[in-house]
């Protein structure tokens, strides 16, 4: 039977170079990435080509991907939340790209690996951080410490919203990565008992069938999934950036 | 970086774990081998980086520039309709309030008319009563003259059949005086 774990191994396809004796190449990994930037870029970049006042589908996907970030932001941040647009869009469009590639059979999922997903968790969280500081200064502090709170509970509230704070960027990237593994695993598991099957003969080959349909099916799922896991890491994502702007709860 | 120096030649390490994942050993799942960690972290900087160059110079200006022109054309519709809108309900109102002068005005013709029609048969009725009356009273004055007339040839007549009835009872023609005193009495009587 084919192994789950095989998609998710990394090739390298050439070098870059070396960062003391940790080489640095060019992996599929890599190719995947670059393959979702230009699969965005394209998508923006030509779907606004035509500038139609009556969009043609092409155009109607890049406006609706624009109108749907634009409205989550200013919903969840508000009107001055508009200028880490750019960063959540980027961030949206990467996620769901990835994860939509992904489904493809024979490709590689970029957001299954645990480095990117904790890469663009980081990257939320250090915005988050250095923009609050920044733009509160010290006030930023204030997010852990909530008003109308009994002095003598203070303490204790205060330590554990640090804590969920701090915690906030390992939630943010292992809810990524562990949904886009899980989902592969179980789609490969799958799609390999058809394969085991089908190769036991007529019998084999009539029973193959129900794990064919789970395939179908669960792939259906991880579109939702692919989907709905680049949405909630963008929510979240504007949420933090609403700490930073807002701390005051 | 510490565990870096042992795959320096990392040129090999993918396909190593290729062939360790194919013969079945659990030792190595992908996602947690630190080695590619600088690789991936790397590719993933730059590629994001550049996704955010083009999304944040590029791509999201232009989305931005086309949903913008939209919204301005849709605007200047708008407002154009609203215009019309404002336009032809005034032409309603100039209409309607044209009718409704037109109309006040027949029907001011019309009283004026009926009015005047009256009051010329009134003034007719009038003329023609006075001069029925005017006729009824000439009428009457003619009644009332015949009557006198009347009444003193019944006098003479009277005076004349008296003289004759008593001439022919008696033989004797009658004083013409005492006659007339015999009529005024049986006449006040």
């Amino acid at each position: 039977m084919a192994d789950p774990i095989h998609q998710f191994e990394i090739h390298k396809i050439f070098t870059l170079g070396h960062i003391g004796n940790q080489e640095i190449a060019f992996t599929n990994s890599s190719a995947y990435m670059f393959g979702a930037v230009a699969v965005v870029s394209l998508l923006m970049i030509g779907g606004s080509a035509g500038r139609a006042l009556i969009p043609n589908r092409f155009q109607s996907v890049a406006e609706l991907s624009f109108e749907f970030v634009s409205n989550t932001v200013r919903s969840s941040i508000g009107e001055e939340g508009m200028k880490f647009f750019p960063f959540v869009f980027s961030l949206f469009m990467f996620i769901l790209t990835a994860n939509l590639i992904g489904i493809i059979p024979y490709t590689f999922t970029v957001t299954s690996h645990l480095i990117v997903a904790v890469a663009l968790a980081l990257m939320v969280f250090l915005t988050v951080l250095l923009y609050g500081l920044y733009k509160n200064g010290l006030g930023f502090f204030k997010l852990f410490v909530p008003h109308g709170i009994p002095i003598y509970i203070l303490p204790l509230v205060t330590v554990i919203e640090v804590i969920s704070f701090l915690s906030r960027p390992v939630s943010h990237s292992v809810r990524l990565f562990a949904n886009m593994l899980a989902g592969h695993i179980t789609l490969k598991v799958f799609a390999g008992f058809v394969t085991s099957l089908s190769a036991l003969g007529a019998l084999g080959i009539f029973g193959s069938v129900l794990p064919l349909a789970m395939t179908t099916a669960l792939t259906a799922l991880e579109l939702l999934v692919a989907f709905l896991q680049a949405y909630v890491f963008t929510i979240l994502t504007c949420i933090y950036l609403n700490d930073a702007l807002h701390p005051g709860h | 970086m510490a565990e870096g120096q042992g795959k320096s030649k990392g040129a090999d390490h993918g396909t190593a774990a290729h062939t360790a994942a194919d013969g079945g050993h659990k030792a190595s799942f992908p996602p947690f081998e630190s080695n590619t960690f600088a690789s991936q972290l790397v590719s993933f900087a730059i590629a994001f980086g550049l996704l955010y160059l083009i999304v944040s110079r590029l791509a999201l200006p232009r989305v931005g520039g086309v949903l913008a022109a939209r919204q301005q054309v849709l605007d200047t519709d708008l407002n154009e309709a609203a215009k019309l809108k404002g336009d032809s309900d005034a032409a309603l109102k100039a209409y309607e309030t044209e009718l409704a002068n037109a109309r006040a005005k027949a029907q001011a013709m019309a009283t004026e008319v009926r009015e005047k029609l009256n009051a010329e048969q009134e003034q007719a009725k009038a003329k023609l009563e006075e001069s029925l009356a005017s006729k009824l009273a000439a009428a009457e004055q003619t009644i009332a003259t015949t009557r006198t007339t009347a009444m003193g040839n019944v006098r003479s007549i009277a005076a004349d059949t008296a003289s004759a009835i008593v001439e022919r009872l008696t033989g004797i023609s009658p004083d013409a005086g005492a006659v007339n005193a015999a009529l005024d009495a049986s006449l006040k009587g």
